[in-house]
């Protein structure tokens, strides 16, 4: 099977500019990074095929807590830093922070749902937890991918993703960031599915191959 | 003895994505010269630790105890401290530190078999890991040895040369850039030698680049 498009490599010349991913030296534009070009109706998108996170604002993300401060929590989302969800952005009602141990609203190791929503300079990120849908998560597997692999597990109008919820029987929830959190019957089949899409997912004929596998 | 001509390069062979847990990873060997690399990050770093503008990388390069034929002495020496200081400078001049601010890279280098020139061969393994691991570089990073062996100047040396030989160079370059990364002398040349050698190292590193270029476009095309 063929890759959907050319593969570059780290100070390959290209046409594409991208300031995430290439960088020009004169009037040359070189890519940073490896990755695949991908071809829609003639116009040219560069895709790292693998990587962190990069946080964008308005992303929701799938954190595992890390760290408690006196006013919020340090949140692993598979990034380069940690990031931070303030404890106003996570909890309704007024809280005096002198007063309570904030360890009982999200401890080390919980699992939440939450939305990016500013990144500061020098990159430090911030979460919020106030809107709906987003909330501490219970119970269920974490497994992680590249976050680039996220559109494919999802698929055109998640089609991809209903097709493995339906036949595995699971609850999935996909973070952006690459987290996905699994829970139901057949957690097993289902993990292996996502890791055989995260593999090939630069190849076309995919989603034969995974009506193949379920 | 020598039976290679004076540029010819020992058999190499490349592969990527040896370890499933590392972020990216790589063998490479050159002869009987085998390195074993991974790339994790970048990742988050004790506070302390942190620097604010970039990236913090730590290198190590370690030879297995069983990797030569009289035992080496497991851990940290000088010759393997001062190696990783070498290749981490020679990692940082090739990738986009400033990137990836307050965050860490950990590079490790293992030398599972040694037979001369183990510190390029490490950087070679180590520049597949770090574009498999998709950490933003300026090029591939490209090393190789030459020296002087019995008055002839010849490229990558193995352990009799290096033991034997009256000069060894190691070099490192990136080779769509033509920017040297790596360049540490040994022994007695002189300037004109020099120059010779590093037009031979530039030849051979094509060469090498290409056996690079192969290793990562075969993991994605021949599946």
């Amino acid at each position: 099977m063929q890759p959907k498009g050319k593969i570059v490599l780290p100070g390959e010349k290209i046409e594409i500019k991208d300031k995430r991913f290439t960088y020009e030296e004169g009037d040359s534009s070189y890519s940073k990074i490896l990755a695949l070009i991908e071809e829609k109706e003639d116009k040219k998108k560069i895709v790292p095929l693998n990587g962190r996170y990069i946080p964008k604002v308005g992303d929701k993300v799938i954190g595992i807590i890390k760290e408690i401060e006196s006013a919020g929590w340090f949140v692993d989302i598979n990034s380069y830093n940690y990031a931070f969800l303030p404890l106003g952005e996570a909890v309704q009602e007024f809280i005096d922070i002198f007063r309570t141990d904030i360890s009982k609203y999200f401890n080390i190791g919980d699992i939440i749902l939450a939305k990016v929503i500013n990144i500061v300079k020098n990159k430090i990120i911030h979460l919020t937890l106030k809107e709906k849908g987003l909330r501490k998560l219970h119970q269920g597997t974490i497994i992680k991918v590249s976050p680039y692999k996220v559109p494919r597990i999802i698929g055109k109008r998640s089609s991809m993703l209903n097709l493995i919820k339906q036949k595995t029987n699971c609850e999935i929830f996909v973070g952006q960031n690459g987290y996905i959190l699994i829970r139901g019957e057949n957690v097993g089949k289902a993990i292996e599915i996502i890791k055989t899409i995260e593999r090939y997912s630069y190849i076309s004929g995919l989603t034969e191959m995974v009506q193949k596998m379920v | 003895m020598r039976t290679r001509k004076n540029n010819e390069l020992r058999k190499i062979e490349m592969k990527v994505q040896v370890i499933p847990n590392a972020d990216g990873s790589a063998y490479v060997a050159f002869g009987n010269t085998k390195v074993i690399a991974a790339v994790y990050g970048p990742r988050e770093l004790p506070k302390f630790l942190q620097e604010d503008r970039k990236a913090t990388l730590r290198v190590r390069y370690n030879m297995a105890a069983f990797s030569t034929d009289t035992r080496k002495n497991p851990g940290p020496d000088r010759r393997s401290i001062e190696i990783s200081k070498v290749l981490r400078d020679a990692i940082e001049n090739s990738i986009f530190v400033e990137d990836y601010p307050r965050a860490a890279i950990d590079c490790y280098a293992e030398v599972i078999s040694s037979d001369g020139s183990t510190r390029v061969t490490a950087l070679n393994a180590l520049s597949l890991s770090l574009a498999m691991a998709g950490i933003a570089m300026k090029d591939l990073i490209v090393a190789c040895t030459a020296g002087k062996y019995n008055g002839e100047l010849i490229v990558d040396l193995d352990q009799e040369e290096d033991n034997n030989g009256e000069a060894d160079l190691a070099f490192g370059i990136l080779p769509n850039k033509n920017e040297i990364v790596l360049l540490q002398m040994d022994g007695l040349l002189s300037k004109d030698e020099l120059l010779k050698l590093v037009e031979m190292l530039k030849d051979s590193c094509k060469k090498i680049y290409e056996e690079q270029v192969k290793a990562i476009r075969s993991y994605f095309e021949n599946v």
